[in-house]
């Protein structure tokens, strides 16, 4: 596994977990309190901080064991990678693009900024897991 | 998701005739060696400028190594 899927895998787990995390946290307080009372603001800043730390960690961690398993382990992306990325990027944004949209309706008709901040950050965590996951697919079978 | 190519090579063959290790001829061309494993696999088609590098540095014309079928 080359040092630019390393980090995919590593954008993608954290991601993954730190959504998941996030939903926990938030959807029970939904239940108890109305989207207006929600405190979400924290809890999303402590996801967003945490998911960029979590991935930065988590790829020097599999860098390291990599780099033991095989000391011939690369530390740089060529082209083929940055093909990929680009190819990664136009998949998710296909998500960016909807969030931003769907956060647009939700202002127009003046929707709780509750459900606007998580509609972007749907848009966003959408964007890093389905653009990743195309970018692992594209390793994995293969990019023409 | 991405479209099959026709192209098949015969980068390996070539290679190994030369006598060099996957790290070696991507040392050489400038790529990692996942790269080159994905060419020789058929799993990525190199850009053409890289298919030049390759056929320069393997010592063999780009017909060799790269085959496209006929209609």
């Amino acid at each position: 596994m080359g040092y630019a899927e390393r980090n995919t895998w590593a954008q993608v787990i954290s991601s993954i977990i730190a959504a998941a995390v996030y939903a926990v946290v938030l959807i029970p307080r939904l239940r108890t309190q109305t989207a207006h009372e929600v405190q979400w603001v924290q809890p999303m800043l402590w996801t967003i901080v945490a998911s960029i730390v979590a991935s930065i960690v988590l790829s020097i961690g599999i860098g390291i064991v990599a780099g033991m398993i095989n000391p011939d382990t690369e530390h740089r992306a060529d082209l083929r990678d940055q093909e990929i990325d680009r190819f990664g990027n136009r998949i998710g944004q296909a998500f960016l693009i909807a969030g931003s949209l769907g956060a647009l309706t939700l202002t127009m008709v003046r929707a709780d900024w509750f459900w606007i901040g998580n509609t972007l950050f749907a848009g966003f965590i959408l964007f890093t897991v389905v653009g990743g996951i195309a970018r692992l697919i594209a390793y994995r079978r293969g990019f023409q | 998701m991405t479209k099959p190519t026709r192209v098949t090579n015969s980068v390996r063959e070539f290679r190994t005739s030369a006598g060099l290790t996957q790290i070696e001829l991507a040392a050489r061309i400038g790529v990692t060696r996942q790269t080159l494993i994905a060419i020789e696999k058929g799993k990525y088609s190199p850009s053409l400028e890289m298919a030049f590098q390759i056929s320069r540095t393997l010592d063999t014309p780009l017909e060799d190594l790269f085959h496209y079928p006929d209609e």
